[in-house]
């Protein structure tokens, strides 16, 4: 199956599907985490679109940059660029809301509910992606997507941000490159 | 020309001084750091990157801030780390460095962080180990001191981000001082515009000026509009001969005051590589003034240390 072949729908519609979904799970003692760079964004983007159903709960919001955690650091080493997690809230007995922008092989995942846990010990994570492109290697998976679209390992599915902060969906050959820029581990 | 700090792509092998770094090592360390420093405000102070590493700081020369800082940051990373004060071990029954190094590479040390008396001791360590370890130079007689180069840099950094637009004064005995040749580097390759070194003639090194530095004697003229005001430890113990005629007329002419301090700008910050000698290069009132950022200087210096080991781990 070559890229060409599969359609991508629009990340914009998508995370405006994503909102509805996770209207529910936005009750009182929940957190928002996003996961380093697409989560950050979907989560931002979030911020607005659910803004009363989050100041009516008092919900409260980080990031995590998974550097620290990655299973793979012995083989590829720290990107050059890595921010630092802000957890401004105290993550015990929180129901903490983990997002990512493509769900792949669980590793990221792990990695940041290692690295959450070393903030307290939250009451429950239920991981949203927007996209589940299918793949996992571990026994994890996200409980909320707007979109599943399987993919052969030979593509790589990544979350763009332009300029205006508008987001797109983009398909590229997997290469050493591009797998060590994912935000998957 | 050959760096044996770096790898044939370029990527830090071995942190041996701050000369020769390009400026993205520099900012990568740097930004690294960043990130560490959030580490240590966390219920758990610690992130998995080196577990299962051995860690061995070799100490041929006392050191205690360094050495606790640099075991500190190693075991915030999960690494093992062994501390060897080789005054006290079999150095002292006549083994050789490099005997000691094979000895604790047959016993699987991944890293070795090193502190001598002699310039070029950590050089030459990471000459003669295998291509899977890396050795940081924790401070070579009067050369380097890449670290605390690296630290007080990135101290500045956070008071002071726009690193390009800033006086930096480097006050004291830089003739004996390997960390204010490390300062210089770093500042300069940062894109400082003006580091300045204030010192007596006698206590500094011939054709300093080559380093990009100007040079003042006299402290009242090269404090004037300062932003950074980085003080150096008078160093008894590496002078032979009378270089000075007394620790209090050192003080009187070198020693920051909060009189010679008010001729900095009024929002410039000081810092001291520690330890301090209270009374001779800096007065009780400055060290522990509004000013001083000394002990944020010891706190940001273990998100340093991490970032270099973690940067020199990884991709290993």
């Amino acid at each position: 199956m070559s890229s060409t072949d599969i359609k991508l729908p629009s990340a914009e519609d998508l995370l405006n599907t994503f909102a509805q979904k996770l209207k529910p799970l936005l009750q009182p003692n929940t957190a928002l985490v996003g996961i380093q760079s697409g989560g950050v964004w979907l989560m931002q983007r979030l911020l607005v679109l659910l803004k009363n159903d989050i100041s009516a709960n008092a919900i409260e919001h980080g990031t995590l940059d998974v550097s620290f955690y990655r299973d793979d650091f012995e083989k590829r080493g720290l990107k050059a660029e890595n921010r630092p997690s802000q957890i401004p809230f105290d993550v015990e007995n929180k129901h903490i809301i983990l997002i990512d922008d493509v769900f792949y092989t669980g590793r990221t995942t792990r990695a940041a509910m290692n690295e959450l846990f070393d903030y307290g010990r939250p009451a429950s994570i239920t991981l949203v992606a927007l996209v589940n492109r299918g793949g996992r290697e571990l026994p994890i998976t996200p409980q909320i997507t707007a979109a599943d679209i399987t993919l052969d390992p030979s593509q790589n599915l990544q979350l763009i941000q332009d300029a205006d902060g508008n987001l797109s969906l983009e398909l590229n050959p997997s290469t050493p490159q591009n797998q060590s820029s994912r935000t998957q581990v | 020309m050959n760096n044996p700090q770096l790898d044939a792509d370029g990527r830090l092998r071995h942190l041996l001084s701050i000369e020769g770094l390009p400026k993205k090592i520099l900012n990568q360390i740097l930004d690294t750091a960043e990130s560490f420093v959030g580490v240590a405000e966390r219920e758990v102070k610690k992130v998995p990157l080196l577990r299962g590493k051995t860690v061995c700081n070799l100490f041929f020369e006392n050191s205690t801030r360094t050495r606790t800082t640099f075991e500190i940051a190693a075991k915030r990373l999960s690494a093992d780390v062994i501390s060897l004060n080789v005054n006290t071990s079999s150095q002292s029954k006549g083994e050789t460095i490099l005997d000691t190094v094979d000895n604790l590479i047959a016993m699987h040390a991944d890293m070795f962080v090193v502190r001598h008396s002699q310039s070029g001791a950590a050089h030459f360590i990471a000459k003669h180990v295998p291509n899977h370890i890396h050795v940081i130079n924790a401070g070579d007689g009067r050369h380097s001191h890449p670290t605390q180069g690296l630290l007080d840099t990135f101290t500045i950094r956070k008071y002071k981000p726009d690193l390009h637009n800033l006086r930096v004064a480097i006050v004291g005995d830089v003739l004996h001082s390997r960390v204010a040749r490390s300062e210089i580097h770093a500042l300069t390759t940062l894109g400082v515009p003006e580091v300045r070194v204030i010192a007596p003639k006698t206590l500094l090194p011939a054709q300093v000026e080559k380093l990009g530095v100007h040079v003042f004697h006299d402290m009242k003229a090269g404090l004037k509009d300062v932003d950074v005001v980085m003080m150096l430890r008078l160093q008894n113990e590496r002078m032979n001969g009378a270089m000075l005629p007394s620790a209090q007329e050192y003080f009187k002419t070198y020693g920051l005051t909060q009189e010679k301090l008010s001729l900095a700008k009024p929002d410039a910050i000081v810092l001291h590589p520690g330890p301090m000698n209270r009374g001779v290069e800096i007065d009780s009132s400055v060290a522990d003034g509004s000013q001083s950022v000394i002990l944020p200087q010891v706190t940001y210096g273990i998100a340093v240390r991490m970032a270099v080991m973690a940067i020199l781990a990884g991709g290993g």
